[in-house]
């Protein structure tokens, strides 16, 4: 039956037909998809890990135990599992082991734009690279077959626009391997130097057999046409290239990134007059072909940065690109904003009273960078805000006005900030740590985790104490607050700031889009009452513009939260609820 | 069939997820080859969002360049306006009138331009410009923007009212059906 499919769906569709029985991840755009659908089966077993290296040491335990397995990240949650990936490839698996990663070629929701291919070849770890959703279920199953015949975890890898592109797709049937009882074998299972010494010249033997396997796969395939130009190209690039040039060229079109066939690709060059590679991000396949002493065009024409396009792949090979209309006017940028309500916000306004300096972290409150609160100094990569306050506080010593904090979310913190957190405790530095614990993990779409009680299926779950936690690891001073209430956080920023010993506070209020959470009527504006004085402008609320007549509600936006309230000294807002009506 | 270009634009959040399944399930029972691109993450908390639609014989790219768009499908003024060098010479837009400040509008530091439906016709843009809230508010949501705009852009598609009901049908909860029909009929008469 043909489907049209989203490339991670098809990712998931592809497990369960490839019999996976386990699935533990965590959530990242653009990968976060592939788990969400792959729970909707039944007949798998998901989780969201807490973080991905957890996770793929997870997924590695169940393939150990005899069942197809499978672990899920975005580019960067790559170098969180990088430790048991390189050590994985030494080890190699007993049922068959998948590592599905989503580059972001573009940047739209990441803080890099790395190549997860690097991974691949440095950890000697094959890799599979589908450029739709048909070949997304395809490569999948694919890649349980060479898992388990070559020994080693196979890396799936897909990007930004095939994993949020849907495309037509066949399904098929749930095959189910037989278990394959875990066996003790300790120098193949236990990696220490004795054992690994004799592993490593196993994997390299398997990246020649591999390479050599590439050179016939149906995987890797040539697409005869003009023969004055040939390109070498894959995954989405794939794409353009066809949009673009059809069949007026020559293509050899590689789905498999590690190893890469010497032959064929030499075979292939010798067919066509000049030779291209078009790839995004970093030349890869183009500096294997040079090492070959192929002559090529590349990344001497064709961008480093962003991801590609037809237009962008037809100007580098001299095609005409059509310019568009355009206006004479200046359209604004509209950045991503903090929503409505979001419960962020009321901290953020605190922070910036207390001209705080902060070390940030990787959430929706990233969005605290932007104009108006401006309320980030530092965003580096998931959990990077509480090592950083712990090397700031100790350098700045008394130079420092004690005014910088670390602000991070609570799936981040569980994911990597508890250990940042240990040695704030362990090396005693006087910092402060602010929790936003929003109840969910919120930029990726509301994924639970450790600290919110339920699982990826809604079921009770068991449930961290973040206070109990923080206050186990040697934290003494650890205060909650609603970030809602202005006075409140403003309190307790200033009295911890001014303790001579760490802290924790945890600004604990749930994210406005979930669906439990339930809103107080929106608000409005006097216009008697407004000053126009602009206050309420101060915290960045998508709901309130300045207008002629003052301020002004977008009612079908505002939740509520009072926040703007508070923050009027003319008293300007008001309820929308009737008298006497609930709230 | 040369590949035909629908670009949905608006502001995260409106529900253009919901116009590119409507579209994507049409166009494919329709017997076309199909792709959609779509952006998830963080520029969907209010931030500029666009879903590409492309249909035809076979599709390449998921992705629609400058100057390709037969259509432009717009949940909000300045996001028409934003996607317009997408526009084909020959292309369309279908545009909702309401305006959304974005955040550099709210601050001050950016001015939302004037008479933008005028000046999109000035550059010699085919512009079908609507109130889509108020008669979304009539079907009985303003979350029906999205099936307004659906029912006025089936004017420009030889494809029977059948198999848009149809498609409607399979991409919208039981219990909303009534609403979004309706919306598409208000859309498809303004």
């Amino acid at each position: 039956m043909k489907q049209l499919l989203l490339g991670n769906k098809a990712v998931a569709r592809g497990l369960y037909e490839a019999g996976c029985c386990f699935v533990s991840s965590y959530p990242g755009t653009p990968s976060t998809e592939i788990t969400e659908e792959a729970a909707k089966y039944e007949d798998i077993y998901c989780e969201w890990a807490p973080n991905e290296k957890v996770a793929m040491e997870s997924a590695f335990g169940a393939s150990l135990a005899g069942r197809r397995s499978f672990c899920g990240m975005k580019h960067v949650g790559m170098n969180v599992s990088a430790d048991p990936l390189y050590t994985m490839s030494y080890t190699g698996v007993n049922a068959g082991l998948v590592i599905g990663v989503a580059d972001d070629a573009g940047m739209h929701s990441s803080q890099n734009e790395q190549d997860s291919r690097h991974h691949a070849i440095a950890s000697k770890v094959p890799m599979l690279e589908p450029s739709d959703s048909e070949e997304a279920i395809e490569f999948t199953k694919l890649a349980y077959e060479l898992s388990e015949k070559f020994d080693t975890p196979v890396i799936l890898k897909m990007c930004t626009r095939v994993s949020h592109s849907q495309s037509v797709a066949e399904i098929g049937e749930r095959v189910l391997p037989e278990l394959k009882p875990y066996e003790k074998n300790i120098p193949k299972y236990v990696m220490m130097p004795g054992m690994a010494k004799r592993r490593h010249p196993i994997v390299e033997e398997r990246t020649r057999a591999i390479a050599e396997w590439a050179e016939t796969a149906p995987v890797n395939r040539v697409e005869m046409g003009g023969t004055d130009l040939g390109i070498i190209t894959s995954s989405t690039s794939y794409q353009y290239v066809k949009e673009v040039f059809g069949d007026s060229v020559s293509v050899l079109k590689l789905g498999m990134a590690n190893p890469l066939p010497e032959k064929l690709i030499r075979s292939f060059a010798g067919s066509v007059r000049s030779l291209a590679v078009v790839e995004e991000l970093d030349p890869i396949i183009e500096n294997f072909c040079r090492q070959l002493g192929l002559k090529l065009t590349g990344k001497d024409k064709l961008p480093m940065t962003d991801e590609f396009s037809q237009g962008i792949v037809s100007s580098a090979f001299g095609g005409k690109v059509a310019e568009g209309r355009s206006l004479e006017d200046t359209i604004p940028p509209r950045p991503p904003v903090m929503c409505a309500g979001c419960p962020h916000r009321g901290m953020f306004y605190a922070l910036k009273k207390n001209k705080c300096t902060i070390m940030g972290d990787i959430g929706c409150y990233t969005l605290g960078a932007l104009a108006p609160l401006g309320e980030i100094d530092m965003t580096l990569c998931m959990g990077a805000s509480i090592g950083a306050v712990h090397g700031f506080k100790k350098i700045a010593g008394d130079s420092d006005p004690n005014n910088t904090v670390a602000v991070i979310g609570d799936s981040t913190f569980m994911h990597s900030g508890m250990t940042g957190l240990a040695n704030i405790a362990y090396n005693q530095s006087n910092s402060t740590v602010v929790i936003l614990d929003n109840s969910t993990t919120g930029m990726t779409g509301h994924q639970p985790n450790p600290t919110t009680g339920f699982n990826i299926k809604g079921d009770p779950v068991g449930k961290i104490n973040l206070e109990a936690l923080c206050r186990a690891m040697g934290i003494n001073r650890v205060r909650v607050v609603d970030p809602y209430d202005l006075e409140e956080c403003d309190k307790v920023i200033k009295e911890e700031l001014a303790a001579n010993e760490a802290s924790v506070i945890i600004a604990r209020r749930p994210c406005a889009l979930l669906k439990n959470v339930k809103h107080k009527a929106s608000l409005r504006v006097d216009p008697d009452k407004c000053k126009k004085c602009t206050v309420c402008m101060q915290i960045g609320c998508p709901a309130i513009s300045m207008r002629e007549d003052g301020a002004h509600v977008d009612e079908t936006q505002c939740v509520g939260c009072g926040v703007c309230q508070q923050l009027c000294k003319f008293d300007a807002f008001e309820s929308t609820a009737k008298e006497g009506a609930q709230a | 069939m040369r590949t035909k270009n629908v670009m949905i634009v608006g502001v995260g959040g409106q529900g253009s997820l919901l116009a590119s399944k409507l579209l994507g399930r049409l166009l494919l029972d329709e017997g076309y080859d199909v792709k959609v691109s779509e952006v998830h993450g963080m520029s969907q908390r209010g931030g500029s969002v666009v879903t590409y639609v492309r249909y035809g014989d076979k599709v390449a790219s998921p992705i629609i360049d400058r100057g390709e768009a037969d259509y432009i499908v717009s949940f909000e003024l300045l996001e028409a306006a934003r996607w317009l060098p997408y526009l084909r010479e020959d292309g369309q837009i279908v545009t909702n009138i309401q305006q959304i400040d974005p955040m550099p509008v709210i601050t001050g530091a950016a001015v939302y331009p004037d008479d933008l439906t005028e000046k999109m016709r000035a550059t010699g843009a085919k512009v079908d410009a609507m109130d889509c809230l108020a008669l979304a508010e009539e079907a009985g949501s303003p979350r029906a923007v999205n099936l307004v705009l659906m029912g006025k852009l089936s004017h420009y598609f030889d494809i029977p009212q059948e198999a848009w009901e149809k498609a409607i049908k399979a991409v919208v909860p039981e219990k909303f059906l009534a609403l979004n029909m309706k919306a598409f009929e208000l859309g498809k008469n303004a």
